[in-house]
């Protein structure tokens, strides 16, 4: 059996990796039109002619130095888990820079093929690029591709294949001039001398060392023979910065950035004036940037956002309501006319169809939720909302960039804590992911919808936007107070590029809202089910018990708890056990109330409407918002920090959702 | 020389200097923004982030950051 070939795509951020991965794989990863929506590398699988590849596609980076967790994870395995051949993705309408992670990999001695992608944005804007003469002077492959329609894809695959089964030559080399080749070529004799860290190429590690780059750096500092080394380094720095008169790094990076601009030059010609996108782009951001207009336009988006989920979704979540009223009704009769035994009827009526039915009717709501954030995504909106909320955000305590992973929180909290992984400082991360389940996730929105839908229908757009609202000012309040307690130095400054606007991919945007459509119906039959499953046996319990009594076990286990809440407004024992098993999962909350308030016939809209009171059922949306982030939120917590930090995140949103449920009761109840 | 901060919208500059925290100083240099480069300020409030080009990327620049760099006609 021949072996397998591992291959990594690298490339800058945003220059389209995870749209080639998904085309060489078949994978529907998701992809973005803003840096950083893959933080953590995801592997896959393609066979041509014969032979397997096994494909990682990594975060984005601008060089081999990294500053934060998703750039860290890409570095390393580049350097240290080796590839067989590295596809760099290029943004060919910006290829000096892009080059610049490209030449970087050539002197680590990878093998490399390029791809040129986005080669179609370049040719309409009257740009030629030489690709030959690319090819020639890099001594590499060059492969042009337009991944977002699946164009060169044979021929990337053809190259990385004959790439592959090359031996490694290296014959291209970046002439740094004589004073600093000099050196490195001493440096170079002491590193051969001394057999250091030999499993890098040699010139690169000279360089990396002299460009003072901190992981390089520990490494050797943690070899046995490291003095004469680390000395000899030093005294080389020095002796240069002196010659120079400024920081080495400094100059080795501008004399990278001066050979890839001869480079440039030479390779492009420019047919027909150029600029013409980008002016698009800098007109739309001197509106939606602009210091007046910036943050009115953001909120006027999110208002028109909720509007149309709740317009246009709540007809046709009436109609599924409808259609499972229906099918309920038919199998109770048609089980009554078989005189098959009451508590079958029982756990598929009440059980089955009350529970899991009650969450499935806000399928339409949430599959457009995630078509707007798609489309906010794909636009390059997103990393503007970002940097028009620096300002805000800082004052805060938290990160401009810190905005993004609130935006994605409002699809799932899930997402929304790894994408922190993008911030370069760790405080402002831990504190990004410690406010986030605090952003309403689509999870929540059947609460909202239901309650919102029963108490507040006339202006139930106007009352989940205050919820969501809430959060966020929540999360500002929860911020500014950790920072003050935990993380009080100062905040790293704001440095994010802001891609060109682009028209959203319709393919994408529908295949996106498809796979988070398909995670909510999933999710509907697996753990949803289940919790309802449990919930209804424990209903049924004891034998004999009336279904959904107080007596029953389950009424039992929620008045134990239920006196916690009375102050809330909301102390039944029906209200707490749904909030106890919506940590499972938040659409547990609806699907407890439905398995236990659907009795047949009466339907869940009018017990609600019995059991709370508009003041009541507000404050229990708050509760549902601020409570407790689900086990999978949690698990992600633990994943990306640590036990004390994700101890801390549970512990305070409990504490924080019952005191803003209790003042919503109590401040409310002087009103009404 | 002056900081990029005081540099008013639509005026072209020259990186003299970067100082500030090394990790950051660094991600600029790569990212192309070293001394030398020619940049222009697509957008200053006088207060919040910045926008500034150089040729075909545009950077969204804190405004604590681009106190550090220092510019010249």
């Amino acid at each position: 059996m021949k072996k397998k070939i591992k291959i990594a795509l690298a490339g800058n951020p945003n220059s389209g990796k995870t749209t080639v991965f998904n085309n060489l794989t078949g994978a529907r990863q998701h992809v973005g039109n803003w840096p950083g929506v893959t933080v953590e590398k995801k592997e896959g699988s393609f066979f041509y002619e014969g032979r397997e590849f096994d494909i990682i596609d990594l975060p984005g980076i601008y060089s081999l130095t990294s500053h934060s967790l998703d750039e860290k994870v890409a570095r390393d395995f580049l350097l240290e888990e080796k590839p067989d051949v590295v596809v760099v993705i290029i943004d060919a309408s910006n290829l000096e820079r892009n080059l610049y992670l490209a030449v970087q990999l050539l002197e680590l001695e990878v093998n490399l093929v390029l791809s040129l992608n986005m080669i179609d944005l370049v040719k309409k804007k009257g740009m030629k690029i030489d690709m030959e003469e690319l090819s020639r002077v890099m001594n590499i492959p060059v492969i042009e591709t337009i991944a977002n329609k699946g164009k060169g894809m044979d021929e990337l695959k053809a190259a990385i294949k004959s790439s592959c089964n090359q031996e490694k030559a290296v014959t291209f080399k970046i002439d740094y001039n004589n004073d600093i080749e000099k050196e490195v070529e001493k440096l170079s004799q002491v590193l051969k001398e001394k057999k250091i860290l030999e499993n890098y190429s040699r010139r690169w590690l000279v360089l990396k060392l002299l460009e003072q780059d901190e992981n390089i750096l520990e490494k050797v500092k943690k070899l046995e023979d490291k003095d004469e080394v680390t000395n000899k380094i030093t005294e080389t720095i020095t002796k240069l910065e002196k010659h120079f008169g400024y920081d080495l790094e400094t100059a080795i990076v501008q004399r990278r950035y001066a050979f890839l601009r001869g480079l440039v030059k030479e390779c492009c010609t420019h047919v027909v004036g150029i600029k013409e996108r980008k002016e698009i782009t800098d007109k739309i951001d001197q509106i939606v940037t602009n210091k007046f207009l910036g943050i009115p336009i953001f909120l006027g988006l999110m208002w028109a956002s909720f509007q149309l989920v709740f317009t246009l979704g709540s007809p046709l979540a009436d109609l599924i309501d409808a259609f499972f009223g229906w099918v309920g009704e038919i199998i109770s009769l048609g089980l009554t006319a078989l005189s098959a035994p009451g508590w079958i009827s029982s756990l598929l009526v009440d059980g089955i169809i009350g529970g899991v039915g009650s969450v499935l009717v806000f399928l339409p709501n949430i599959l457009l939720l995630f078509l707007i954030i798609s489309v906010l995504e794909g636009s390059g909106y997103m990393a503007r909302a970002a940097f028009i909320m620096d300002r805000v955000m800082h004052a805060m305590g938290l990160h401009g960039k810190s905005f993004i992973p609130m935006m994605l929180g409002f699809g799932c909290n899930i997402p929304g804590i790894m994408a922190a992984r993008t911030l370069e400082s760790e405080k402002d991360r831990i504190l990004t992911i410690l406010v986030n389940p605090l952003m309403s996730c689509a999870a929540r929105l059947p609460i909202y919808t239901l309650f919102a839908g029963v108490f507040f229908a006339r202006h139930q757009g106007l009352v989940v936007f205050s919820l969501y609202f809430m959060g966020i000012v929540l999360a500002i309040v929860v911020a500014r107070i950790f920072k003050s307690i935990f993380f009080k130095q100062e905040i790293a400054p704001l440095i994010m590029e802001l891609p060109p606007y682009r028209l959203p991919q319709v393919k994408s945007v529908l295949i996106h809202m498809w796979e988070k459509g398909s995670l909510f119906l999933k999710k509907a039959g697996t753990i949803i089910f289940a919790g309802v499953i449990i919930i209804w046996v424990l209903a049924s319990l004891p034998p004999g018990v009336e279904y959904a009594a107080k007596e029953s076990l389950i009424g039992k286990l929620g008045s134990l708890i239920a006196p916690l809440f009375s102050l809330a407004g909301f102390g039944t024992w029906q209200a707490a056990v749904s909030l106890l098993f919506g940590i499972v999962a938040k659409e547990i909350v609806v699907g407890t109330l439905g398995t236990l308030y659907g009795v047949e016939g009466i339907g869940l809209k009018s017990v609600i409407l019995q059991q709370f009171t508009p003041l009541s059922a507000y404050a229990f949306m708050a509760m549902s918002l601020i409570y407790v982030p689900c086990i999978a939120a949690i698990a992600t917590i633990k994943k990306e920090t640590n036990w004390k930090w994700t101890a801390l995140a549970v512990g305070y949103s409990l504490i924080l959702g019952w005191i803003v449920a209790v003042l919503i009761y109590q401040i409310g109840s002087l009103f009404i | 020389m002056k900081p990029l901060s005081c540099v008013l919208s639509g005026e072209k500059v020259e990186i003299v200097e970067i100082r500030g925290g090394r990790g950051l100083v660094t991600k600029l240099l790569n990212m192309g923004f070293y001394p030398g480069v020619k940049i222009a300020v697509v957008s200053n409030n006088g207060y919040g982030p910045l926008i500034v080009a150089k040729k075909e990327i545009r950077l969204g620049l804190g405004f604590g950051m681009a106190q550090k760099i220092f510019v010249k006609e």
